[in-house]
Order: C-alpha cells, then sequence, then structure tokens
C-alpha cells in the first residue's frame, strides 16, 4: 500500500476490523482471559462501544447512544487515529500514553481495568496497524 | 567443546554502600579500557549484553555492568522487606563510584541509560575528572514527574505486568520484536516497587539546569544520546540540556526509543561504535 493510499484509510475501516483482527489473534485472546468490560473508543465526536467477554471483542457498537455506559474511555481526533493506526506510526504517536502526555489522547475514567490489563490493551487498541501493514 | 558460549562473566562483589553491606552482581567481557554501564530504572545489567559479546567493543574496551542494589542479581539489603526503596542522587552516585574503586577501574568511560543517563550529568558536575568519557542516555537536565506512579506498586495490579506495559509505548515501532519483549521480560523479573523507586529520583534534585554550569567537557567529554521514539526523555529534552553544556555532543538516533542498547542493539551499534571510537582515540 502506498503512503497516499495508507493516508486515505477509513478511519470505519479499522474499527469494524478490530473484532475479527483481536478474536482471530489467540495470543493476545489469551492475554485478555481474564477481560471483561465495556470500554469506548472515541474518534473525534464519534464515540464506538466495545465490549470485551474473556479477552474477546463481543460486541463493537457506532454511537453515540444516551445512557451507554463504559469502564474508560480513550478518546482522540480522527487524525490522531490515523496516525496511531499506521504501521510505523511517527514519534510520540505510537503509543497511547505518548498521545496522552501530548493532549491528542485522552483517558477517561476506571484506570484500574486497562492498567491491570495494559499490555492487553495496547495490543487491541493497535491491531488495526496490521490492516495497513498488508496483513490483508 | 562445540556449545556456543558467551565470554560473559558474571560474578558479586561485597561493598559498603549507605553504611550497610551489600552483595553486588556484576558482569563482563572484554579488555582494555574500562566501561561501566549503567542500566535504566527497573531493569539490570542484562541490557548491555549485546555489547558484551561484540568484538568490535571487547577487542578494546573491558565491558562492566552491575546491578544496582535491589536490582536484578544484587540482594536488597538486610530488613529490605520493612522499607520503601526510594534511590537518590547520593546514593546512585555511591554506587558508582564504590564500585568503580572496589574493582579498580581507572578512569572508566561510564555509559549510563535513563536514570542512568540523568546520573551521567551528576557525575560531570562534580566528578567529571575521574572519568575519561560520559555517554547518556535519553539524559536531560529537567524531568516533571507526567504521571501517576503509584500503578507501579500496589497489590491489585500486577507489578511486573503493569511496568512492562508502561515501558512497552518507549519502545521503537521498528525494534524487532524479539528484542522488545526481551526488554520488557527484564521489566516483568523486577522486584515489587523498584521500578518505582527508581522513578523517585526523578523527582528529587529533578532540575539540575542551573547546575550544569559546573560541567567541563575539556576535562571529560560527555555525549548525549536519545532515541527519537523516546517520549518520556525526547531529543528535544536531551537538546535543550546540551545547549547548556559548551562542547558536549548531541545524537538523536533514529528508529529507537528509550532502550537502544537492548531494543535494537543493531541499531544502536550505529551510533556507540563512533562515539567509543573517538573517545579511545582521545584516550
Amino acid at each position: 500500500m502506498s503512503q497516499r493510499e495508507e493516508a486515505e484509510l477509513s478511519l470505519a475501516e479499522p474499527i469494524q476490523q478490530m473484532p475479527a483482527l483481536v478474536n482471530a489473534d489467540a495470543a493476545l485472546v489469551r492475554r485478555g482471559r481474564f477481560v471483561s468490560t465495556e470500554f469506548m473508543l472515541g474518534i473525534s465526536a464519534t464515540p464506538y462501544y466495545i465490549s470485551i467477554v474473556n479477552g474477546q471483542i463481543a460486541g463493537l457498537q457506532r454511537g453515540p447512544l444516551v445512557m451507554r455506559s463504559w469502564s474508560f474511555a480513550i478518546r482522540g481526533g480522527e487524525d490522531v487515529w490515523r496516525r496511531y493506526w499506521q504501521p510505523l506510526p511517527p514519534p510520540h504517536f505510537h503509543d497511547i500514553f505518548a498521545l496522552t502526555k501530548r493532549g491528542e489522547f485522552q483517558i477517561d475514567g476506571e484506570y484500574r481495568t486497562l492498567m491491570t490489563n495494559l499490555l492487553y490493551f495496547k495490543a487491541l487498541l493497535a491491531a488495526p496497524r496490521r490492516l495497513a501493514a498488508g496483513a490483508r | 567443546m562445540t556449545a556456543e558460549i558467551d565470554a560473559v562473566v558474571g560474578r558479586y562483589v561485597h561493598l559498603t554502600l549507605g553504611g550497610r553491606p551489600h552483595r553486588i552482581y556484576f558482569e563482563e567481557a572484554g579488555s582494555g579500557i574500562p566501561l561501566l554501564c549503567l542500566h535504566t530504572a527497573g531493569a539490570d545489567g542484562r541490557q548491555f549484553r549485546h555489547l558484551m559479546v561484540d568484538s568490535a567493543i571487547t577487542d578494546h574496551f573491558r565491558v562492566i555492568a552491575f546491578d544496582l542494589p535491589w536490582h536484578g542479581k544484587s540482594t536488597p539489603p538486610d530488613g529490605w522487606q520493612d522499607e520503601e526503596y526510594q534511590l537518590t542522587t547520593d546514593a546512585y552516585v555511591e554506587a558508582i563510584r564504590t564500585f568503580r574503586d572496589a574493582l579498580e577501574l581507572e578512569r572508566p568511560i561510564v555509559l549510563g541509560c535513563s536514570i542512568g543517563g540523568r546520573i551521567v550529568l551528576n557525575l560531570a558536575m562534580r566528578h567529571g575528572s575521574e572519568f575519561r568519557g560520559l555517554i547518556g542516555l535519553d539524559s536531560a537536565a529537567y524531568q516533571t514527574g507526567w504521571y501517576d506512579t503509584s500503578w507501579l506498586h500496589r497489590p491489585d495490579v500486577h507489578g511486573g505486568e503493569v511496568c512492562a506495559g508502561i515501558v512497552s509505548g518507549l519502545i521503537a515501532p521498528q525494534s524487532p520484536d524479539v528484542s522488545r519483549w526481551e526488554t520488557l521480560w527484564q521489566y516483568m523479573q523486577s522486584g515489587p516497587g523498584v521500578f518505582k523507586g527508581d522513578i523517585y529520583f526523578y523527582r528529587i534534585d529533578s532540575d539540575l539546569r542551573d547546575a550544569l554550569s559546573a560541567v567541563d567537557t575539556r576535562i571529560c567529554p560527555l555525549y548525549l544520546m536519545t532515541g527519537e521514539y523516546d517520549y518520556s526523555c525526547t531529543p528535544e529534552d536531551t537538546i535543550a540540556t546540551a545547549n547548556r553544556i559548551p562542547g558536549a555532543e548531541v545524537i538523536v538516533m533514529k528508529e529507537v526509543g528509550h532502550f537502544a542498547m537492548s531494543e535494537n542493539p543493531q541499531q544502536f551499534r550505529r551510533y556507540i561504535l563512533p562515539v567509543l571510537e573517538t573517545l579511545r582515540t582521545k584516550a
């Protein structure tokens, strides 16, 4: 995939592919086998609610939905997610806390779920990088 | 014997640090100018293992890495179970100088990473004449606490997993998987609260900016090398530090993060070999 094509990669695809990418990754699911929660991934003004059951993504719903609850939320602008999901993201766009430190991502809510399973959630959130890397 | 055996030897030395007896583990390889390596927070001397099997280095340098007290195979002091470990500048400098004296290393080069990169600045300020050269990886004179370190040591979160999870973001995406995960494994093996206790070191004496005028690079050359993917100590932080030290040389390393020697040994080699060669020529 050319750089131009990468830049034009629609954000709808990485989100929609995330359940298949994660659930097909046996090592990742095993890493998250004790994780059952709901969290929110926000792309600009659009929230996506992601349900995890024993490490698998059991549900993905585009919002907004009034009264929908979640344990934690991670939010950033469209352009930030696009750069984060590049196969080789540039410095500062390669990690959720690097982006949070720069104020490009906001993480709110119940941190304990995230921190207890940090390697799992970092790998889950980065899973769409494999799409642009040509893993399709 | 046909087995492949690294030419690295590990031993223990008994030192008195802070008035208390310590049994300190160290590894070494090679011969020549002593090159004393200081590991990152919450890790140990294994991070330098690739330097110790690189003949381009070991043909000219005696590469030595010791594990700080509480780290790696160095045992914590008697009574540790009732203490909270907190590294201080004075304790760190004492450990380095005492170890150096015990092994009778004459004017070694010090190569330190992260907290080891920070302490290199303290060595340059206070004891520059005792060293042949100082190399700080991910070194900056000013760093404030930017995250809640209480996550690093609490009973309801696995310390090894969370420490590895946090520092995983300091590794460049280009670094080979095998080296990335070996680096993280060492973080997973760290004792409870040790990484947090090392980070405490940044919270005291956290601002060396006005003290850097004491550094004289004519007495001891100073190299500051930072990976472009290090968002904890950024290249900009290092450059700002070097701008206050006449003669300090800055090298921004492409495609590496905070653990250059460990996360991508081949890439690090491209940057460190010329520096070591320059220091060797000066010697």
